[in-house]
């Protein structure tokens, strides 16, 4: 995946509460290959009308929020189902990172597996961003992910946790993959003992 | 923790899946079993670009039950119109056929819906850690397993090396006391614990449920109890085993016989939270006091009993509530004091890994009996087992002769992926577990309830009170 370490790009305000992963990709779409562009499902029922025409007020329609790279959300972003085209969807359109009070537990663990950076900041400092936003479109928000810190318009910087070892693994573009089978004689010696333990949960039972 | 101190059921589980830590709180766990669906397609194509084999082959199991149809099944795979759906089901049955997992393909005796299934044929046992890429996969926490849902990456991850990272969650016990009224159901409990907590009240929580209502449901209430824990926001929902867990699990084709039973029951037995063992956090509700169940908004917490009204949503103190309430009643096109009994139904539908097992259709049939469906309602049994075994009861024709459809088993009207939608604009009272915006069709209005207040809509043509019919 995309390496991420610092980005200064519009910001585009979607403050809602809850909204979940059925509103950020209809399950329609997910049977789709990558190929289709997941960009072009994304908050699909709000972006287009029943008869696909678009919806041209949409917040994300409307320039220069078109080429935000920064969604600013409300609480609970990405409850609800594991579906991953959700990120899919968010990456596509050009979203490098996302900032809300909170996220779905599963989605934001999806976003850290695509190079999507999930920014927790608290409520009020998001909402105040927002109607920032909002009033002014076409403003700018910086985060830098080696000092955990976002840098509002205003100038001011506000910092965020994320955890160390997953901020490294943003930093350097890794995913988990190989850096868990570089641990395979561990896993193995503790399959053993665990088997050793359990043995009816090896081979089949009749 | 040490050796001595008092431990949750899911500080034992994680505990004994732990092959490692790093950073604050995250473990790389071992995954006794993982369950998916047609959904992670992105996960077996990126494996097989990388040239990566599934390490354990046996410990994956998927199953066909989002896309398949459920008419029409005699003329196979080439009787889906939908070609989308077609590839779907034909992809996993390459990626299975390829990679030699256990499948459960459309044309499979034992075919149904994951949580369904997996449960049924006894693959579960308590202390297991299992992942699926279906959140619903914590259904299987009313076995003592710690089930939870992880995206396409993490599947990837978990076919490649069997195991996953996760970071600890924090422990919530809800302890439901007294004892449930007539008509009353595992539904209706864990809807009313939902309208209590808040769809994100359980955010970064594992539920474990404790009291004399839980001990007393069966099996498959547990299961719809766990199953729809994750709307609450919570990792997974858990149920320590007891004897209703041992004798569900006996003699079910995947679960240890002879002395290999007596050994994992002694080990199962030592699953469930210790004495004095502290939660995080702590929640009560009055069983006594839950009512039949109905959602009237586009979220799970959007919810009352059935003997109430449409709230005001200036009644909600928090901003975001009233402003999510706001717009969930102009979606559903429902007015704020208006009684839940007055709203006309256009369709039922009886199905999804909520509520499709053989007891939910016997709770609708004993509704149906003697009746006559008012609109369209179909019933979506959740397995071939389950159906078969509804089918020697005569359930099917008892839901025939009320006018209901009988079909065969999937996903169904729950996401329509498989084309099984509800129209715009139409009004569906729906056994499923979520009524979000456009999740049964675009445009769709769900109202979430119990299997026999379903039944109960679907012979009035109107949402309606199970207890009038009991």
């Amino acid at each position: 995946m995309q390496p991420f370490s610092t980005l200064n790009a519009i910001a585009a305000p979607y403050f809602e509460a809850d909204i979940d992963t059925d509103k950020i990709i209809p399950h329609r779409f997910l049977r789709k290959p990558l190929s289709a562009g997941y960009r072009n499902f994304l908050f699909y029922n709000e972006r287009f009308a029943p008869d696909g025409s678009i919806r041209p007020d949409f917040v994300l329609h409307r320039a220069p929020w078109d080429h935000a790279q920064i969604l600013v959300a409300g609480r609970n972003f990405g409850g609800g189902s594991t579906r991953e085209g959700a990120v899919y969807a968010l990456a596509d359109f050009g979203f490098r990172a996302l900032i809300a009070p909170s996220f779905g537990d599963i989605f934001h663990a999806n976003c850290l597996q695509n190079g999507v950076l999930p920014v927790v900041l608290p409520e009020a400092v998001v909402a105040a961003l927002a109607a920032r936003l909002l009033a002014k479109p076409g403003l700018t928000v910086a985060v830098d992910l080696p000092r955990q810190i976002v840098t509002l318009p205003d100038g001011s910087d506000c910092p965020f946790e994320i955890d160390p070892v997953r901020k490294e693994q943003l930093l350097r573009g890794l995913d988990d993959i190989g850096i868990t089978l570089s641990d395979l004689p561990l896993i193995e010696q503790f399959e053993a003992g665990y088997h050793g333990q359990r043995y009816w949960l090896t081979g089949k039972h009749e | 923790m040490t050796g001595t101190a008092a431990l949750t059921m899911y500080d034992k589980i994680w505990e004994q899946h732990t092959i490692r830590t790093r950073g604050d709180s995250e473990a790389l766990l071992y995954v006794d079993c993982n369950v998916v669906h047609e959904g992670p397609f992105y996960a077996f194509d990126a494996l097989l670009q990388e040239e990566r084999a599934v390490r354990c082959p046996d410990r994956t199991v998927a199953f066909a039950d989002h896309y398949v149809p459920t008419v029409g099944r005699e003329r196979g795979l080439a009787g889906i119109a939908d070609a989308e759906a077609r590839t779907m089901i034909e992809q996993l049955d390459r990626n299975a056929s390829l990679t030699g997992i256990d499948y459960f393909g459309m044309d499979h005796p034992q075919q149904g819906i994951m949580h369904v299934v997996a449960p049924e044929l006894g693959m579960v046992h308590p202390g297991m850690l299992v992942t699926g890429s279906d959140s619903h996969i914590a259904t299987n926490g009313a076995f003592g397993a710690f089930g939870f849902g992880v995206g396409a990456s993490q599947v990837k991850h978990i076919l490649a090396t069997q195991t996953v990272w996760l970071k600890r969650a924090r422990t919530m016990r809800v302890e439901v006391g007294g004892c449930l009224g007539p008509g009353v159901s595992a539904k209706d409990v864990v809807l009313a614990i939902i309208e209590q907590l808040s769809i994100g009240g359980g955010v970064g929580h594992v539920i474990e449920y404790t009291g004399p209502v839980v001990r007393a449901l069966s099996m498959e209430g547990r299961m719809t109890l766990c199953n729809m824990t994750i709307e609450a926001g919570a990792r997974a929902g858990m149920i320590a085993p007891d004897a209703t867990t041992f004798a569900y699990l006996e003699g079910r084709p995947r679960t240890p016989r002879g002395a290999a039973w007596t050994d994992a029951l002694a080990s199962w037995r030592a699953v469930g939270t210790d004495p004095g063992a502290t939660f995080d956090r702590h929640a009560q509700v009055d069983g006594g006091a839950i009512e039949p169940m109905v959602t009237w908004g586009t979220a799970q917490d959007e919810a009352t009993a059935i003997s109430g009204v449409v709230p005001d949503p200036e009644c909600f103190t928090d901003a975001g509530r009233r402003l999510r309430a706001t717009r969930a009643l102009e979606y559903m096109g429902l007015k704020a004091g208006t009684a839940l009994r007055d709203v006309r139904v256009d369709r039922v539908f009886i199905g999804s890994c909520t509520n499709a097992r053989l007891e939910d259709l016997r709770a609708a049939a004993r509704v149906a009996r003697g009746r006559q469906a008012q609109v369209p309602a179909v019933v979506v049994p959740g397995s071939q087992l389950v159906k078969r075994a509804a089918e020697a009861e005569g359930l099917d024709q008892v839901f025939l002769a009320a006018g209901f459809e009988w079909r065969s088993p999937g996903c169904s009207m729950c996401t329509g992926s498989n084309g099984d939608r509800v129209p715009a604009g139409e009004r569906c009272a729906s056994t499923s577990n979520r009524n979000f915006e456009g999740r049964q069709g675009r445009g769709s209005r769900t109202h979430l309830l119990s299997p026999a207040m379903a039944a109960a809509a679907a012979v009035s043509g109107r949402l309606a009170d199970v207890r009038d019919f009991l």
